[in-house]
């Protein structure tokens, strides 16, 4: 469960939101809506600890995720609006080394077949830089399917991703959901049906 | 232990595949040593007095070049957002980083400076001077320079910024490194110079990581 209470933020002097509260439980996807600039991907960096919020805290089953990140962090999968795979290296150095960074043992089959499900064979061994920019968003979005996590935090998940792509992202965000894990994510295009059962949290632009 | 040591197998790996950016700040240092008996004067003895300034400022500036490939690739692609998620020890983190760099973009200087004491017509006691203070100070360069690169690295045109922070920090660096190798010229000791170098370099070590930890976390704000 992600508790978040009282959450403040503001940028350049600009309040995005003030004694923000949410409830997320486990099971649950949580579909945030706003128009540029509302403060979306501000509240995921929130949720993630990666910025501190004015005011306000995020508790991840009862306890301050500021207090315990790698506890939280073990936990967690984050994707932003940066992939964070190296152009310069190959699909399969960026996973390996993503791999041993977030501590997950992952054996090479499964590796490979996960770069078969997101359609990337025979180009494991190119520089990403040469990808395409959805082949670029599918490389960092095959992690999901490696690291074990129970918390997915997405922030545009969809962007440059082809029909089929999301198609099968929204599949895999209905059994993560079914198998009891939490999702937050943020899209400009309205979720399927194949993303199953959702909540809308709508955030509104503050001037 | 291995994760670390991963760390540094994939920063030598970038690095190599970069290697424009690993040639550029070289080709710049031989260049500016070689204008300065140009511009200034061929004549031996004017070249060995300026000698080991022009080494240091030369090397100084290279540096500068090449200081902000440290983490700026990383903050780009969102890999250092993925290294803070990874829930790895940050300081640890930065200190492979900035033991990487200091291979890839000073340890070639280390390699040139030979050819450089020649250009500027240096004694053998002052290139082993020379070389002794490049070998202390030039771990220093990395060091400090990261925090600062941490600081600007989320800003846009941050690279003149870092010059502004760097080059007056690098003052006194300079000062005892080219007094050193005077003293070297002079036949004098040098150990006093070497010493406080070295005590600036042990005080970065102990400390310059925790700030470069702090500056990026600050950075991703």
């Amino acid at each position: 469960m992600l508790e978040a209470c009282g959450l403040t933020c503001s940028k350049r002097d600009r309040t995005l939101f003030e004694g923000l509260s949410l409830v997320i439980n486990a099971g649950e996807l949580l579909y945030l809506r706003g128009p540029n600039g509302a403060g979306k991907t501000s509240l995921l960096r929130i949720l993630t600890a990666l910025n501190e919020p004015e005011l306000g805290t995020v508790l991840y089953n009862g306890i301050d995720i500021s207090k315990d990140k790698s506890g939280y962090y073990q936990a967690l999968f984050y994707l932003g609006h940066k992939s964070g795979t190296n152009g310069s290296l190959s699909a399969l150095d960026n996973l390996s080394f993503w791999l041993a960074q977030h501590k997950v043992s992952v054996d090479v089959n499964a590796l490979y077949d996960v770069l078969e499900k997101v359609g990337l064979v025979g180009l494991e061994d190119v520089p990403v830089r040469y990808l395409s920019a959805g082949q670029q968003r599918r490389v960092a979005l095959s992690r999901l399917w490696l690291k074990p996590a129970k918390v997915w935090i997405l922030d545009e998940p969809f962007t440059a991703l082809d029909v089929k792509g999301i198609h099968m992202l929204e599949s895999s965000m209905k059994d993560h959901v079914a198998k009891g894990g939490l999702i937050v994510t943020t899209s400009h295009q309205p979720l399927s049906e194949t993303a199953g059962k959702h909540r809308v949290f709508d955030l509104e632009y503050r001037f | 232990m291995s994760l670390y040591h991963g760390i540094f197998k994939r920063d030598m790996q970038i690095a190599f595949k970069q290697k424009a950016e690993l040639v550029q700040p070289l080709m710049f240092l031989l260049m500016v040593v070689t204008l300065f008996p140009l511009g200034v004067s061929p004549s031996p003895d004017t070249l060995q007095r300026i000698g080991p300034g022009v080494i240091w400022i030369a090397a100084i500036l290279s540096s500068l070049m090449a200081m902000e490939r440290l983490f700026r690739d990383d903050f780009q692609d969102g890999s250092l957002e993925q290294y803070i998620l990874s829930g790895m020890a940050l300081p640890a983190v930065s200190a492979v980083k900035v033991a990487a760099h200091w291979l890839v973009s000073f340890v070639p200087l280390l390699l040139l400076s030979p050819l450089l004491a020649m250009f500027l017509n240096l004694t053998v006691d002052m290139y082993v001077a020379l070389v002794l203070t490049l070998l202390l100070g030039t771990p220093l360069l990395s060091l400090i320079g990261a925090i600062a690169v941490g600081l600007t690295v989320g800003l846009q045109k941050g690279g003149v910024l870092l010059a502004l922070l760097l080059i007056p920090v690098f003052i006194p660096l300079l000062i005892f490194a080219t007094s050193a190798v005077d003293s070297a010229a002079l036949q004098l000791p040098y150990h006093a110079q070497l010493a406080i170098i070295a005590a600036m370099l042990l005080l970065a070590t102990a400390l310059a990581p925790f700030a470069i930890a702090y500056s990026l976390k600050v950075s991703q704000n």
